[in-house]
C-alpha cells in the first residue's frame, strides 16, 4: 500500500471510510486540452495587461510629436519591436477567442466534453489562423 | 436548528432583507458582470483596432496623428482605452486574490497594480486627447 492512502482515506457523514479523490499532481498528470486552453487565457490575460503598456507608449509617442514617433516606430519595426508585437498578436487573439468561448459557456452553452474539447482546438486554431492573416495583410499592405 | 429560529424570532425582516448587502465582498455579481460588459465591448473594439493599426501600418506622424484626431476614431479609442485597463483590472485582481494568500500582502498589491493601471489608462486617454484637441 502506498503512503499517499492515507491522504486519500476520509469519512462520510455516516462515519463510512470512502477514498477520497486527489487533485492531479501537475508534474505528473497530463493536462487535457480543456486545462491547457484554461491556465493559457490566464496566461495571456496577464501578458496583455502588461502588454497594453504598447499600446498607450504608442498614443503618447503620437501625442508627443513627430521625433518621438519616429523613434517608436522604428522600434515596432525592428526585429524585437516585431517579435513583440507578433507575440502580442497572437497572446490577443487567443484571448479574443477563449473569451467568446468563455462568453458561450456564460449564456450555458457547450458545456459538455466533446464540445468543450472541439471548442478548445477551435480557439487554437482561431488564434493562429487571425494572427497568421493579421501579419499577412500587414506585409502585403506595407508592400 | 435552533440558532435559526431564534433569529427569525427576533428579526421583522424578511429572508431576503436579512442577505442583502452579505457575501464575501459585499458586491454580489457586480465584478463577475462587469467582467463580461467589458469582454463584449471589447470583442468590436479589438477589432477594429487591429484592424486600423494593420492599415496604419507605416504610416508617419502626419497620418497617425490625423487619423486619431477624426471624431469617430477619437471616441473609439477612448472606449478602447478605458474597457481595456478595466477589463485588465478586474482580470488581475482575481489572479492576484488566487495566488496571494496574505491578506496584508494582497491588499497592498492589488492596490499597486489598480494605481499601476489606472495611472497607465488615463496616460492613454490624455495622449487621444492631445492628440485629437
Amino acid at each position: 500500500m502506498d503512503a499517499r492512502e492515507a491522504l486519500m482515506t476520509g469519512t462520510t457523514s455516516d462515519g463510512k471510510l470512502v477514498r477520497r479523490p486527489l487533485s492531479p499532481h501537475l508534474q505528473v498528470y497530463k493536462l487535457p486540452l480543456t486545462a491547457i486552453t484554461s491556465i493559457s487565457h490566464r496566461i495571456t490575460g496577464v501578458a496583455l495587461a502588461i502588454g497594453t503598456g504598447l499600446l498607450v507608449s504608442w498614443l503618447m509617442a503620437a501625442a508627443a510629436g513627430p521625433i518621438a514617433f519616429a523613434e517608436a516606430q522604428a522600434f515596432m519595426g525592428s526585429f524585437l519591436g516585431r517579435l513583440m508585437l507578433f507575440g502580442w498578436t497572437l497572446a490577443l487573439f487567443y484571448h479574443f477567442c477563449n473569451g467568446i468561448r468563455h462568453l458561450a459557456w456564460d449564456a450555458g452553452y457547450g458545456y459538455d466534453m466533446e464540445t468543450a474539447t472541439r471548442t478548445g482546438w477551435l480557439t487554437i486554431g482561431g488564434a493562429v489562423g487571425l494572427t497568421l492573416f493579421a501579419w499577412i495583410l500587414g506585409y502585403a499592405l506595407l508592400g | 436548528m435552533a440558532g435559526t429560529q431564534k433569529l427569525t424570532r427576533t428579526t421583522l425582516r424578511s429572508g431576503l432583507g436579512r442577505v442583502r448587502g452579505l457575501g464575501s465582498a459585499k458586491e454580489g455579481v457586480q465584478h463577475w458582470w462587469a467582467q463580461r460588459v467589458t469582454a463584449i465591448a471589447l470583442v468590436p473594439l479589438t477589432l477594429w483596432f487591429v484592424a486600423s493599426v494593420i492599415l496604419l501600418a507605416g504610416a508617419d506622424h502626419a497620418t497617425v496623428s490625423a487619423w486619431i484626431a477624426r471624431p469617430l476614431n477619437t471616441v473609439l479609442l477612448i472606449a478602447l482605452v478605458a474597457a481595456t485597463f478595466w477589463h485588465a483590472a478586474l482580470g488581475l485582481q482575481v489572479v492576484i486574490e488566487d495566488y496571494i494568500h496574505t491578506e496584508g500582502t494582497k491588499l497592498v498589491v492589488l492596490l499597486a497594480v489598480k494605481a499601476l493601471l489606472a495611472l497607465v489608462g488615463l496616460a492613454g486617454i490624455v495622449a487621444v486627447l492631445r492628440v485629437a484637441l
